[in-house]
């Protein structure tokens, strides 16, 4: 009975051949490691945005007027309102986390290099949405940090020689930022944005599985055809798809060994992620700033304003440079350059663990810089902080510069021939 | 292991986010939100002292008289001056243009107060009023520096005097207020005005965040039921990856 | 798939023991959602009981007061509505009020605590319009009673106890809410006290 309704549903849609090709016969690396997880909790923090998404628009009041108490009445007078708005907030910074770490999985790996470009690029783009997808829902519970970060960040546009002033008109609909920009920036934050987040997921994942995974050796699973040995071929079957057009060396299905797996990771993220959410959502003032707690205020602005955590970095750059415009330039630059990376890195040893020293120290001071730029630009500005931002927004772009350098003629180890532990 | 790791890394996080505070350290207002007796009296104190003027508009008496254990009668009688239903929110009848008039500003609503000040700020500035004759309402305050409203808990508290020291600034020599000392006139002990402070600052951060306790509750749970299947997936994991290693 | 020994039984069971364990957790999860649709506390404070002040209800005259967003009644009936209310009992649906239409304290031959004064929800148990009060001209609907209610969607005719006639769609009486005399003056609305 059960074999007849699949056959009735495989006659006219493809479930159980996209199940096959894309899970449970996938050719994925043996050698996944902990950095590998984070795919996986990126769409997992996705769908919980998504769906506590939908079940707070069922109580917001997008207006001016009515926004920030109607986020107090999702607080107080719905049942587990509260549990749905912090799964919300908490979800945003969670999200942010899994996709940094899960960008520097693909940098210490080389995931971005050829033949995975579009990939990395499909990602970038993910990226950016998130970011416009993050600043707009921000507006929404319309507090006093709501008000003044949108403020600051619309203001940024109004660098752009000739068009700015327009444009930052254009974008807030008002004079200042009003009830027009919020009520646009809602529709773009539950409809739009969403959308193009989820049309990119898919994209992403239709790349990845046309070039197949990389892994933290950074060693191709598939060979040409032909060139592998009967005994060195895996134990299991894996669909002709990819069989067909390669020897496939040190692979697993992905079902079932990456999905126990996974669940592992899921369920180990989501230990962490309630003890935020039920013990403490506001993160000391990270996921949820102290000041957002009291109304928008257009006449009084709080003392010290910052974006949310997961923008610092970026903005510090911005704040390092004492120019406006070219401030804007070196943020809007520190991101293209990461989705420049494949053409940046000339090398063809992919991971870390085969390449010479100076990339480790490279990647290192990358960390460190990034995590400074973030620090600088969550906190209020000294004179020792504006000078160790510009240190570091030159740090920042020499880890690309010197990268492109020493990657064209990089004294790599030798890789392995097949993938190790 | 990796739990008091994490406990450690957050406790870090505060000395990172709290770099600008008020030029004075604030007191520990150690506050149970558990203690119902103390939400209770401050809950008193709120209604007969704040109310006046200051409103928690999303609040609902009914509400918070079931959260902190006050039986819905004897809440409506007893801490409900103004007739209002039990479902109400508890605001008053001042009107925002006359406040604004009298006292510089109008009044900030207190609803999430605790969440925008933190509760040892309350705490300490209930305890920093201090006689300051230049004043309007003749008084002053230590974590708040020409605070426009009067000293309230005065009757109860007295009115203290400013402990003032010498201090070198940008190479002047300036006159601070750092802390106060009652003058006994009111009508509770320096211990019993203590406890009202604190009592009042534990009502308000409940109000702030009524679901509080609840959460934590049903948070433990959560991860205790998180413990057990992530025992089972990783076992599950092991089993299966057997045909790997 | 695999040649290498495998503990099929503990696999299994890890496999129905994990998926039993996850799926109570998604069930769990769906809770917060699904309770969030129940009426929040303010919808609660909305439908809460309402007092009625009746020290300056007339004989004969209705007045309406709103509980949960509907139309409730109070009419103080004069001693003829009384009387003509026995007098149509053969024309009625459910005379003697045997569906559950109203709390236990009015289920009785005036439908009501007290004979005089009527509370009912003024909707129409047929698809929810608010009957309209024809005193002195209901008559023309049915002979021998000067007062009653008339539906104007659909023509249901319900006499002074809000009792329905035969052959009119409404299949009900008019509900009766839960009501409690606080005093001789005032009316509770939405709650009996007394009555768990």
């Amino acid at each position: 009975m059960f074999g007849k309704i699949i056959g009735w549903i495989d006659d006219r849609i493809p479930m159980t051949r996209v199940w096959n090709m894309h899970i449970a016969q996938y050719p994925a690396p043996k050698n996944f490691n902990f950095w590998y997880f984070f795919g996986s909790l990126a769409m997992l923090v996705l769908v919980n945005q998504i769906v506590t998404g939908i079940w707070l628009t069922m109580n917001f009041v997008p207006s001016a007027e009515g926004a920030f108490a109607s986020v107090e009445y999702i607080m107080r007078d719905v049942e587990y309102g509260w549990l749905l708005r912090y799964l919300h907030s908490t979800g945003a910074s969670a999200f942010f986390i899994v996709v940094y770490l899960h960008m520097f999985r693909g940098m210490i790996y080389g995931s971005y290099q050829k033949p995975r470009e579009l990939l990395w690029l499909f990602g970038m783009f993910i990226f950016l949405a998130l970011m416009a997808e993050a600043f707009m829902g921000y507006l929404l519970p319309w507090g006093q940090m709501s008000f003044w970060g949108a403020q600051v960040i619309i203001s940024l546009f109004g660098a752009i020689p000739v068009i700015g002033d327009d444009l930052t008109l254009w974008i807030r609909g008002d004079y200042v930022i009003s009830g027009a920009t919020l009520n646009r920036f809602f529709a773009l934050h539950v409809i739009a944005l969403p959308l193009v987040i989820v049309i990119l997921v898919f994209l992403h994942i239709v790349a990845l599985h046309e070039v197949g995974s990389n892994n933290p050796d950074g060693v191709e699973i598939k060979r040409k055809k032909g060139t592998v040995a009967e005994e060195d071929k895996p134990k299991f079957k894996f669909h002709e798809y990819y069989t067909n057009k390669k020897d496939i060396v040190d692979a697993i299905p992905f079902h079932p060994y990456y999905t126990v797996k996974d669940i592992v990771g899921v369920v180990g993220f989501l230990i962490l992620f309630c003890w935020v959410v039920f013990f403490m959502p506001a993160m000391n003032g990270f996921f949820l700033e102290a000041p957002n707690f009291e109304a928008a205020n257009p006449l009084k602005t709080p003392e010290h304003i910052f974006p949310v955590w997961y923008f610092t970095p970026f903005y510090a750059i911005l704040r390092a440079i004492p120019n406006k415009l070219m401030g804007v330039v070196a943020m809007g630059a520190s991101i293209v350059v990461l989705a420049l990376l494949p053409w940046i890195d000339r090398g063809s040893v992919r991971s870390i663990r085969y390449r010479c020293g100076l990339h480790k120290l490279n990647i290192a001071q990358f960390v460190v810089t990034f995590v400074i730029l973030g620090w600088v630009g969550a906190t209020p500005q000294t004179d020792f902080k504006t000078l160790l931002s510009q240190i570091t927004t030159v740090t920042y772009f020499m880890f690309f510069v010197l990268l492109f350098v020493y990657s064209k003629n990089e004294k790599t180890k030798p890789l392995p021939t097949r993938l190790t532990k | 292991m990796m739990k008091k790791l994490i406990i450690g890394l957050f406790a870090l996080l505060p000395s990172l986010t709290m770099a600008a505070g008020p030029s004075v350290p604030l007191m520990d207002a150690n506050i149970d939100l558990k203690d119902n007796a103390s939400l209770q009296r401050g809950a008193k104190l709120f209604m007969n002292y704040c109310l006046g003027c200051h409103q928690m508009q999303y609040q609902r008496y009914e509400r918070t008289f079931r959260d902190i254990g006050i039986p819905t009668e004897i809440g409506q009688e007893q801490l409900i001056f103004d007739g209002s239903k039990v479902g109400s929110h508890i605001k008053n009848a001042i009107d925002k243009d006359d406040a604004a008039k009298w006292f510089g500003a109008a009044p900030p609503d207190l609803t999430l107060v605790a969440r925008v000040r933190g509760t040892d700020w309350i705490y300490t500035y209930l305890k920093s009023f201090y006689k300051d004759e230049s004043r309007p309402f003749g008084v002053n305050n230590v974590v708040f520096p020409s605070v426009g409203m009067p000293h309230v808990l005065q009757e109860l508290q007295g009115l203290p005097t400013p402990i003032t020291e010498e201090v070198e600034e940008h190479g002047h020599t300036v006159t601070k207020v750092v802390g106060v000392e009652t003058d006994g006139s009111g009508e509770m002990s320096v211990d019993e005005y203590d406890r009202a402070a604190r009592d009042l600052t534990n009502f308000l951060a409940y109000v702030g965040e009524p679901s509080r306790l609840e959460s934590e509750a049903l948070g433990l749970k959560v991860i205790g039921f998180l413990v057990i299947l992530f025992i089972l997936a990783f076992m599950l994991k092991k089993e299966y990856w057997r045909d790997v290693h | 798939m695999s040649n290498a020994p495998v503990d099929n039984g503990r696999r299994r069971f890890l496999t129905i023991a994990t998926s039993v364990v996850g799926g109570v957790g998604a069930a769990g999860a769906a809770v917060p959602f699904i309770a969030s649709w129940n009426p929040s506390e303010r919808a609660k404070s909305a439908g809460a009981p309402v007092e009625v002040d009746i020290s300056k209800l007339e004989p004969g005259q209705l007045i309406r007061v709103e509980w949960r967003g509907k139309p409730v009644w109070v009419i103080n009936r004069t001693p003829r509505m009384l009387e003509q209310m026995k007098e149509h009992e053969g024309q009625l649906r459910d005379p003697a009020s045997e569906e559950p239409q109203q709390p236990e304290s009015s289920t009785n031959e005036y439908r009501s605590q007290r004979p005089e004064i009527f509370v009912a929800v003024g909707i129409c148990t047929h698809l929810g319009c608010s009957p309209s009060f024809l005193q002195g001209g209901f008559g023309e609907k049915v002979e021998g009673t000067d007062d009653g209610f008339f539906c104007p969607c659909h023509g249901s005719k319900f006499d002074m106890a809000g009792r329905v006639f035969q052959s009119v769609p409404a299949p009900l009486n008019l509900e009766i809410p839960p009501y409690t005399f606080l005093d001789d003056t005032t009316i509770l609305v939405g709650e009996e006290k007394g009555v768990a």
